[in-house]
């Protein structure tokens, strides 16, 4: 019985090699998230890892065939340690650009939420409108930002009359909105919507547009995987198509924003 | 790998010289201030009446318990959020102050070098040989005079070493301070490599700022040291024989 089972698991990956060297290669896939971006990824009370971004990479994974194991990592750390291995590919909205671009690769994007500033409900701002920034719309505020994101760049290099507070988390960032040491937060709508329809979020909104110039926001948040990984890239771009098609990535839309379509094509 | 270090010192260099400011702002003050606070709270802690020593002991007792991190997120997010939910405040003149993360992280370092450095200055003021003191009074010095001339400056002498190892831990520490949203060195090298992904050779650069920081520092203190201890090496012959004499 247990020569048979040898027998057989030498001709499978005698096949699989000879198929393709690369997918022997990712039996086991390890993906990291950040657990602070909620409803995207976040812990649970017993410190697990759930939300969107989670349920998707088991989903994808599950699709891909490959065994995945999901890790916490902080924001800051997260392409090194990419770069250092200690993980293979990063699922935790991170947005495609050219300045990640020239130390890792994407997949295709596999979702697209826009910016917007959340205030105190009666704001109003306008930073992005027709294509073009408006540099002095914020003049003189306070704006608290998500430290190493496409938003903190955004307003790094466009508004200089502002004072900009970067957090580790986007979480204390609204922490510090809530207790009145920032004026506004600029993240993405999909968390953003979430806070402010949450019971912390009462007396806040959204107070701008919603705007992604690609300049700055990229295309959408794909997975991040390192360069000479580019079979890992084609395995989850193949699965991630599957998911589209069949229907399992709508599910999962529908499960965590039933308003918002977070892959618009 | 060398290209890539002049891109970051070239492209980011202001950055890292006003995280340079920050750091040298934040470990010049709260050690100035620490060490002036850990004065009244070491002869308050040496206190022969309970009812005295109490409060510092507490004092010292929690800031040396528990961890720096802690206690900054204990100011910033739990002292801030009750300052910023009294009625009106935020409408007050001095929320501009009260809402500013750098006053909360200056108090947090202040408080923790203070308990570090009067725990140092108990041991240092409890190690005066008794019949320095014994003389003192002889001489009829009153306690406060005692202090000033005898206790002082021996247990500047005895603690040297140790609070400059304080102080060294203190630079360190402030680069606790980027948590709570300030940019200083460790701030600016973690945007750095949020903007290049290059975290070897931010880290590298702000790493080796800190090492020059350090250096002069230890050089400094070794001067001090020198003139802390000038009556001891004119002495210690004389006190050798002594010694050897005795035994």
């Amino acid at each position: 019985m247990k020569n048979w089972i040898k027998v057989a698991s030498a001709a499978a990956v005698g096949i699989a090699l000879s198929a393709s060297a690369a997918s022997a290669a990712w039996d086991k896939v390890v993906v990291a998230t950040e657990g602070a971006y909620p409803p995207f990824n976040m812990m649970d009370d017993n410190g697990n890892l759930i939300g969107f971004d989670v349920d998707f990479a088991n989903k994808l994974c599950e699709t891909a065939n490959v065994e995945c194991e999901i890790v916490a990592q902080d924001w800051d750390g997260m392409i090194p340690g990419l770069l250092a291995k200690k993980y293979d590919a990063i699922i935790a909205q991170m947005s495609i650009t050219e300045e990640r671009k020239r130390s890792i690769d994407f997949s295709d994007y596999y979702s697209n939420t826009p910016a917007v500033f959340v205030g105190k409900d009666g704001m109003s701002i306008t930073a992005y409108k027709d294509g073009e920034v408006m540099e002095d719309a914020l003049d003189g505020m306070v704006i608290g930002v998500q430290r190493s994101t496409t938003h903190a760049n955004f307003l790094e290099d466009n508004f200089p009359g502002i004072e900009i507070r970067m957090y580790g988390t986007q979480d204390e960032a609204l922490l510090d909105l809530t207790a009145g040491r920032v004026d506004a937060t600029l993240a993405d709508s999909g968390t953003l919507d979430a806070w402010v329809s949450s019971e912390e979020g009462e007396g806040y909104g959204f107070v701008s547009n919603q705007f992604a110039p690609s300049e700055w926001f990229g295309e959408g948040a794909g997975i991040g995987i390192r360069k000479e990984d580019q079979d890992l890239k084609e395995i989850f771009n193949k699965a991630l198509a599957e998911m589209l098609e069949n229907g399992s990535y709508d599910e999962l839309n529908k499960k965590y924003f039933p308003a918002i379509d977070l892959h618009p094509n | 790998m060398f290209e890539d270090f002049i891109y970051v010192l070239g492209k980011y260099d202001t950055w890292l010289w006003r995280g340079f400011l920050l750091t040298i702002e934040l470990l010049v003050i709260s050690v100035t201030l620490g060490t002036l606070l850990a004065i009244p709270l070491a002869v308050a802690r040496v206190s022969k009446k309970v009812w005295i020593q109490a409060l510092p002991f507490a004092f010292i007792y929690v800031f040396r318990g528990t961890p720096l991190i802690g206690q900054l997120f204990m100011m910033y997010y739990g002292v801030g959020q009750l300052i910023a939910n009294i009625d009106g405040i935020q409408d007050h003149w001095t929320w501009v102050y009260l809402r500013d993360p750098y006053w909360y992280c200056l108090l947090t370092f202040v408080l923790n070098t203070a308990a570090y450095v009067a725990e140092i200055m108990r041991g240092g003021i409890q190690n005066v040989p008794n019949g320095e003191l014994e003389a003192a009074r002889a001489c009829g010095m009153s306690p406060w005079i005692t202090y000033r001339r005898i206790i002082f400056p021996r247990m500047w002498q005895m603690i040297w070493p140790a609070y400059t190892n304080d102080v060294i831990f203190t630079l360190k520490a402030t680069s606790l301070a980027s948590t709570v949203t300030m940019m200083e060195l460790t701030g600016a090298a973690r945007k750095i490599v949020a903007r290049t992904a290059l975290p070897y050779e931010a880290f590298i650069s702000a790493g080796v700022i800190y090492l020059i920081i350090v250096y002069t520092l230890t050089f400094g203190f070794k001067g001090i040291e020198r003139y802390l201890r000038r009556s001891e090496q004119r002495k210690e012959p004389k006190t050798g024989k002594a010694k050897a004499a005795s035994a």
